[in-house]
């Protein structure tokens, strides 16, 4: 069996999929992954369905090596990755080999990166799913040191291809669609929270991110007598003051607060992968709208399995990293 | 007969049939009743969960639309007054030993006060309260019970407790939670079980499933000692006939 071995584990790395359904009734949210889109496109890279389990990376990899030759995926939030002196390109697959050791440093945007295989992680799963979902006591954040178990490779020949990227990394027009609750809300605070251009606040997990507006909050008639209700990811929950929470897959799955609408199914990536600081903006459209470009990861996966391209050196590229090593060489030489 | 409930679109995948904005028995007893018959029904709901007055149902869009779904939850609500039907079959009674007042429920005393009992009758009511898991949820396992006599119609408190225990027994709102971690609550704590809530290695993984009824039956801090290294907290459960 081929493993992993993780040398260096980032601070908020965790083994995600597409999560967990069917316990919604005793309390368990679906979880998984921040950017389900980053799973298709690991899916599509690697010629797999996006049942498979990849290694998520909040803000930080790690370095890691695999114990026979193994197929990668590098997707989500462009990250600084590296073998040796080599950088391996971003949104693409690639061949890592037992030598290689793989180093992942910090996003340069975004939030979320993805590490995939070939085969998957395959740790037992539970209650369906190998997604580790902290809060609720499943599973457990990787650490240095750690060897996982990966699943066997059933399309080695697919290797060396590229997605094209998109910009999902730094916040931007998210859309919503109305909800049960969006009636709560008087006209004119609707019409002014699209109007309102809101910066990513510093306080953002797996279970949702805050939003700060200029001006008064966005609070309706009764706020603090909402019965609970059931709420979803993508869920836009405004607080005690008025203040807008994103939720994201390791939402609760009852809350109190009233919700002006849910943020689409496709858009949740851009809310997630905000970093601290970017703008995003919201714009309300019809379900019709929302419908028409809304896939099932089967079905994004297969169409972005007809974006990928061959991986090819770029021959101008290549002559950069030359010049670059040569100078990097002269310092070096000058430094002793 | 209660008011026709409204069905919501929620998100794309989903639909909520309100049966009330705000709590009673009686629209706890439709949302479950509800949710229970449309999960043995062939209707195309990939996920059916029932809240305090509610029911989400998830569906896959790409397959099934809107007007459709909705229509067809239209006339199931039109077959019977949900609000006086059955509680869905399958449920357990379980009798929880739990230990009041003291360091295992502090704010015993207080509750008490607040519904205008003594303490021991405060004990005998809401020991002997046949309570029914309202719903699951805040964490895995954690139920919503009730609905408890209407002198415990007590208020949350301002300020939040910032630690209770797993497995305390807190009240509010004609209501009990047990909590399945350590947490902070609004809740006022009278009471301690030992009950593993939930544990994902265990199927089922929720102890509880919603409609179930419980008795929080008191015990001596002895027997309490001794169930919390009894399995399931020494509580005990048989079928609901």
């Amino acid at each position: 069996m081929t493993t992993l071995t993780i040398h260096r584990a980032g601070p908020a790395m965790t083994v995600q999929d597409l999560g967990r359904e069917g316990y919604l009734s005793i309390g368990l949210p679906r979880g998984g992954a921040a950017d389900r889109k980053a799973i298709c496109e690991s899916a599509a890279l690697l010629g797999q369905s996006p049942d498979h389990a990849v290694i998520e990376m909040a803000g930080m990899g790690g370095v890691f090596s695999v114990s026979q030759p193994t197929r990668i995926s590098l997707t989500g939030a462009p990250m600084r990755a590296t073998i040796g002196d080599r950088a391996m390109v971003w949104n693409a697959s690639h061949l890592l080999i037992p030598e290689d050791r793989l180093t992942i440093g910090p996003a340069l945007s975004g939030v979320y990166g993805y590490i995939g295989f070939g085969g998957g992680i395959a740790t037992d799963p539970v209650m369906g799913s190998r997604s580790t979902h902290l809060t609720c006591g499943i599973g457990a954040a990787l650490e240095t040191g750690m060897t996982l178990p990966l699943g066997p490779d059933r399309n080695t020949d697919r290797v060396g291809m590229i997605l094209p990227t998109d910009n999902r990394f730094e916040g931007g027009t998210v859309r919503y669609i109305n909800g049960p609750q969006t009636a709560l809300f008087d006209e004119a605070t609707r019409a002014r929270f699209t109007q309102t251009e809101f910066t990513r606040d510093s306080a953002a997990n797996r279970q949702g991110v805050k939003l700060n507006g200029s001006g008064a909050g966005f609070a309706t008639a009764d706020q603090l007598n909402i019965l609970s209700d059931a709420i979803q990811p993508g869920d836009i929950q405004m607080t005690g003051d008025g203040v807008p929470f994103v939720l994201l897959p390791e939402c609760q799955t009852v809350g109190g607060y009233p919700r002006i609408g849910t943020v689409i199914p496709q858009d949740i990536p851009k809310v997630a992968q905000a970093p601290a600081g970017a703008k995003i903006q919201f714009t309300c459209i019809t379900r019709a709208e929302a419908l028409s470009s809304y896939q099932s990861p089967a079905g994004l996966t297969r169409d972005l399995s007809a974006l990928c391209k061959p991986l090819i050196r770029d021959p101008a590229q290549m002559a950069d990293l030359l010049s670059y090593q040569l100078i990097s060489g002269m310092i070096t030489g000058w430094d002793a | 007969m209660m008011p026709l409930p409204e069905i919501l679109p929620f998100g794309l995948d989903a639909v909520l049939v309100r049966f009330d904005t705000t709590m009673s028995d009686q629209a706890n007893r439709a949302a479950l009743g509800f949710a229970a018959h449309i999960r043995n029904s062939a209707l195309p709901f990939v996920e059916v969960s029932s809240t305090l007055a509610s029911v989400a149902l998830r569906f896959d869009p790409l397959a099934v639309g809107l007007d459709e779904v909705t229509a067809l939850l239209q006339q199931k609500l039109e077959t019977q007054d949900w609000g006086a039907v059955a509680l869905p079959a399958g449920r357990k009674l379980w009798r929880v030993p739990t230990c009041y007042g003291g360091d295992h429920g502090p704010q015993l005393a207080e509750a008490a006060e607040l519904a205008g009992v003594s303490t021991n009758a405060a004990i005998d009511a809401l020991g002997t309260s046949r309570v029914r898991v309202l719903t699951i949820g805040f964490a895995p396992g954690l139920p919503y019970l009730g609905t408890l006599p209407p002198e415990w119609n007590i208020p949350r408190q301002t300020a939040l407790t910032p630690k209770v225990p797993a497995g305390a027994l807190v009240v509010a709102i004609r209501q009990f939670v047990v909590f399945a971690n350590a947490s902070p609550t609004g809740w006022r704590w009278i009471g301690q079980t030992a009950l593993p809530l939930f544990d994902p290695a265990r199927s089922p993984a929720s102890l509880f499933s919603p409609a179930d009824e419980v008795i929080f039956t008191p015990v001596s801090e002895a027997e309490f000692t001794t169930a919390r290294t009894t399995p399931f907290g020494s509580a005990t459960w048989e079928d609901v006939e």
